[in-house]
């Protein structure tokens, strides 16, 4: 199949697309697709372990400790792929505790009262879009679409080193703003899958972040 | 008054400052936005609400312009 262009035309075009012309655009329904295979792709590399549990005690009991192993393999593996989602959150690279203040400042006068308070809190920017919520962090962001049953988690981060951690955010929070289907297109896509899997594997610190930001992603009750 | 900003390891750091009324401050703070441009910067006008703009040239009625590195997949 050939790639698609990565910049459509009309809205505008992240200048950082031109490093990823064979990726298809990010959109909606590309988010939609992704996530169905990767629920397909979870059951594939999951279930076989416990079916296999299963076989071989049925066919000789003595093969517990043999079964108990496949069981193990069975719910690893998921979470590592959950921990690497989780992981694109965490804090990385050097503090720079010196600027921080300074580019903590400028962050929050690019948030709104509520996004600043929540960053105060958890170092993570929350953002309203149009593919849904946005939690952003240091090296990478989540996005929780319209529900927030589910979440998408992107590895993306700024190529200057030695920039202090809110600079970084504000990096990623201004591409973001200019091009949201460019920002998910450029980023990695490291983990698909329920909110709950990921939360558990982020710092605790971080766990209101991805809260507040499934009670926006869900809609208003009436 | 309008400012051009670069986001660095400072935190970030003012390059220029000019009003539209100022000619030659405005001036001088095209030629600070193209180098920065040249070094692999990216101008950004942020909006408010969400929304900001890739510029590739200064307005002469922008309030605050950034400068920001690129950003890449991890």
């Amino acid at each position: 199949m050939t790639p698609e262009v990565a910049a459509p035309a009309g809205p505008p075009a992240l200048a950082e697309l031109a490093q990823v012309p064979w990726r298809r655009r990010t959109d909606q329904r590309y988010l939609d697709r992704y996530a169905r295979i990767w629920s397909f792709w979870t059951l594939l590399y999951a279930l076989p372990f416990p079916a296999a549990a299963v076989v071989l005690v049925a066919l000789e009991p003595l093969t517990i400790p043999v079964a108990l192993a496949c069981l193990a393999h069975g719910w690893v593996i998921p979470e590592l792929y959950a921990y690497r989602g989780a992981s694109v959150l965490r804090p990385k690279g050097a503090r720079n505790e010196h600027a921080e203040p300074v580019a903590q400042g400028f962050l929050g006068d690019l948030l709104s009262h509520e996004a600043r308070a929540l960053h105060r809190e958890t170092g993570l920017a929350l953002e309203r879009s149009g593919l849904g919520v946005w939690l952003v962090g240091e090296a990478g962001a989540l996005l929780l679409p319209p529900g927030g049953r589910r979440v998408h988690c992107f590895c993306v981060r700024a190529t200057e080193p030695g920039l202090p951690p809110s600079d970084r955010i504000a990096h990623l929070l201004l591409a973001l703003r200019t091009d949201e289907g460019g920002f998910a297109t450029v980023a990695n896509h490291a983990f698909c899958g329920a909110p709950w899997r990921v939360r558990r594997r982020l710092p605790v610190a971080m766990r209101p972040g991805l809260d507040a930001a499934r009670a926006a992603a869900r809609p208003p009750r009436r | 008054m309008s400012r051009l900003i670069r986001m660095d390891a400072t935190g970030h750091s003012t390059l220029a400052e000019w009003t539209a009324q100022d000619e030659p401050a405005f001036e001088a703070a095209v030629r600070e936005f193209r180098a920065q441009l040249d070094v692999g910067y990216i101008g950004v006008l942020d909006q408010g609400k969400g929304k900001a703009e890739q510029i590739r040239e200064l307005p002469r009625d922008a309030g605050l312009v950034i400068m920001r590195r690129p950003i890449a997949g991890g």
